[in-house]
């Protein structure tokens, strides 16, 4: 009976202590009367902070596996999870402004913002269908805990159903697949099913099957068509706080499940799955950018808008090289901080109460807060494609790949769709400078949440002028890490 | 390639038509008599006292939640007692550490009040 | 003789049942509760039975942290069942539709 080792909590160490801290955390909150929950999310930052100090001091390229296996400390979990406790340490900023301007100030939303993102850890560094599947569902529970947070709200009520409905679905659905990758292969270790399925024939029956089965799973919890139901609910009926968290964060665990499940333990398979996710890519691009045409409520109009940014990152991961999922991260990292940056300013807008979500809200913006409306800008160009923002290198580094690998009729679709897509993201520009404002609230906001948004703003131009770097860090994950791709 | 799916397509097929089969079969085979006397509900020989579809206290649905929860997590003690002997300390600290985490949340619940029944 | 193909099909069709059943019930939110529980059970069974055949166990430690997951799973899906009852005063499928585009 081997034991775990001092060397196997060494690289399992960030999350044995936000899992601690989060505990701390959500004791802490238990016995402060603090209306404002000031030192709850002081406690969560901090929590963010330590695990950013843990992840960069054992930053390194070598692939160290922990606890029989079931573990993975590699660079791509590293950089996942420095993006993720960053995208949380700015999503719970906003958070607290939202929940101060609506009056609803409540630890849990913290605790389970910690507990979703000690999930999305988990999920980044799994290499084993256990450990995937409880970092997955510890995600996904705080997740529907947190749609359903504002209690006295029918619409968060409902909105909270239909996504653990079919969330609770797509759960059922990888299982059961992982169940017939386990019969095909024997193991549910993904370095030992990526061996076994190297070994199997191509037509093995039950391995298509299974494989079927995750692609489906996978495809719900990414929110691509045809499993995007729940995302415009949920984005609609949610508490804006809570959707700007679980629209951006999550999906660099969704890109992390993609990249452990289908690269690391079905890479072999490339073939077939390639064909799968060029359906749900081309499927979601097509969807997301004619119905958000359509759409009156800016948040529902940035759910389908996510749809069918979800399916230009499923292009980049279906090339199947390396750069191409280099080109996947950079456009999942990139997406984050364009969400972050305008469900941001969706949270500036609204008042006690009322939810600053439809068309007609934002316009002439311009007259109202010429800064804030600036920032819109920048990010609606930006999620548009527009060159030089940063949406638009994401974009370009993603089809670059594409072409690279002699899907021309693909790029050419997803650029075709993009284009009838910046439609409503140029509509949105156009309310906020050449119509007369309907509102006439003055636009508030404490100072840390006007810094960071504009901050927020600055970032997407900034690195829009310079992308290098940021993609320097995406491509030198990918190159230097060993993928197990047969 | 594509005739591989092709199982795949029959299995979702062969899962709608099973549902549906299923439901039909009762509907069809079964005589279709209706009868008031036949149809009421029956209780011992007395006339019903109520309906059998009676609202529960959304407080009972409380507890049920909780208990579940701390309830089927004990699952985990039964393995953990037949190799206990083999593992020894390493075992009862990660027990004991599992344990904490359960009792962070049952603080959690009986501070909130969601213990209490009024 | 029980063989590995029995398990595996008794697992298709509860599985397929348990997916029929979520898409035909249109009256009760409980109904498709129960119906998500029985397809993780389906699940489960695929996992001991493939965990017995090729005589490894890590299927079996599977289905224990499913079936815990599957608690937990219920007890959130219960929560927001009671949430939305009391918000809505009815937990009838047809009456979610407030969410449209």
């Amino acid at each position: 009976m081997n034991l775990p080792g001092t060397q196997d909590y060494l690289a399992a160490l960030p999350e044995i202590v936000v899992a601690t801290l989060a505990c701390i955390v959500l004791l802490i909150d238990l016995w402060s009367n603090d209306r404002e929950r000031l030192l709850t999310w002081l406690a969560t930052q901090f929590t963010l902070l330590v695990g950013i100090v843990l992840i960069i001091v054992q930053l390194s390229t070598d692939v160290t596996y922990a606890f029989a296996g079931t573990y993975v400390k590699d660079i791509l979990s590293d950089v996942l999870k420095l993006f993720i406790f960053i995208g949380a340490g700015v999503a719970f900023l906003y958070m607290r402004e939202y929940l101060r301007i609506h009056n609803e100030m409540k630890g849990e939303y913290f605790t389970l913002g910690l507990f979703a993102v000690l999930g999305m850890m988990v999920l980044a560094s799994a290499s084993h269908m256990i450990t995937l599947y409880l970092g997955l569902e510890l995600l996904s529970l705080s997740l529907y805990a947190l749609v359903a947070m504002r209690r006295d709200s029918a619409q968060s009520a409902e909105a909270a159903m239909k996504y653990f409905m079919l969330g609770a679905i797509a759960s059922g659905m990888l299982l059961y697949g992982m169940s017939m990758i386990y019969g095909a292969t024997g193991s549910l270790d993904l370095r030992e099913v990526a061996d076994a399925v190297a070994q199997a024939r191509s037509d093995d029956l039950i391995l298509i099957f299974g494989l079927v089965f995750i692609v489906a799973g996978i495809a719900f919890k990414l929110g691509a068509v045809p499993f995007h139901m729940w995302a415009p609910d949920v984005y609609q009926g949610a508490p804006t706080a809570v959707t700007l968290f679980l629209a951006t964060v999550p999906k660099l665990a969704a890109f992390a499940m993609l990249m452990r499940l289908l690269v690391d333990g079905l890479g072999p398979l490339h073939d077939q799955w390639q064909g799968m996710l060029i359906i749900l890519a081309v499927l979601s691009m097509a969807i997301g950018n004619l119905v958000a045409i359509a759409q009156e409520n800016i948040r529902r109009m940035l759910a389908y808008s996510t749809i069918s940014h979800v399916g230009f990152l499923l292009l980049g991961v279906l090339s199947g090289t390396d750069q191409g999922y280099a080109a996947a991260l950079f456009y999942t990292v990139v997406y984050m901080i364009m969400g972050l940056g305008a469900f941001g300013v969706l949270v500036m807008l609204g008042r006690a109460g009322f939810e600053a979500d439809r068309l007609s809200d934002i316009k002439g913006l311009n007259q109202r807060s010429p800064w804030l409306a600036g920032v819109m800008l920048v990010m609606m160009f930006s999620m548009a494609g527009v060159p030089p923002f940063l949406g638009f290198w994401a974009k370009f580094a993603v089809l670059q790949e594409v072409v690279a690998v002699g899907l021309v009729w693909l790029a050419v679709a997803a650029v075709v769709f993009s284009i009838i897509g910046a439609f409503y993201y140029l509509r949105i520009v156009k309310l906020i400078y050449f119509d007369e404002a309907e509102e006439q609230a003055p636009i508030r906001g404490s100072s840390p949440m006007r810094v960071m948004v504009s901050s927020n703003g600055l970032v997407v131009l900034l690195f829009g002028l310079f992308p290098a770097p940021l993609l320097g860090i995406c491509i030198a994950v990918f190159t230097r890490i060993e993928l197990v791709i047969g | 390639m594509l005739e591989n799916y092709l199982p795949i397509l029959i299995f979702m097929a062969v899962g709608l038509i099973m549902g549906a089969v299923v439901m039909a079969i009762g509907y069809l085979l079964g005589p279709q008599r209706p009868d008031s006397e036949k149809g009421s509900a029956y209780e011992c020989g007395f006339e019903a006292f109520e309906d059998a579809r009676m609202k529960f206290d959304v407080r009972y649905y409380l507890v049920a939640i909780l208990f579940i929860i701390f309830d089927l997590e004990i699952a985990f003690l039964f393995p953990w007692a037949v190799v206990l002997g083999e593992i020894g300390l390493f075992a009862l600290g990660a027990m004991a550490i599992f344990l904490l985490i359960l009792v962070v949340g049952f603080i959690y619940e009986w501070k909130k009040g969601a213990l209490e029944w009024e | 003789m029980i063989v590995l193909s029995d398990y595996l099909i008794l697992a298709a069709i509860l599985f397929a049942l348990s997916v029929a059943g979520i898409f035909i019930n249109r009256k009760n939110v409980l109904i498709l509760l129960m119906c998500i529980e029985l397809m993780l059970l389906a699940v489960n069974i695929n996992f001991v039975a493939f965990s017995h055949f090729l005589n490894d166990i890590a299927g079996q430690v599977f289905v224990f942290f499913i079936l815990t997951v599957a608690a937990a799973e219920a007890a959130i899906g219960l929560a927001i069942l009671v949430v939305l009852f009391r918000n809505r005063r009815t937990i009838n499928v047809e009456d979610l539709g407030s969410l449209k585009g």
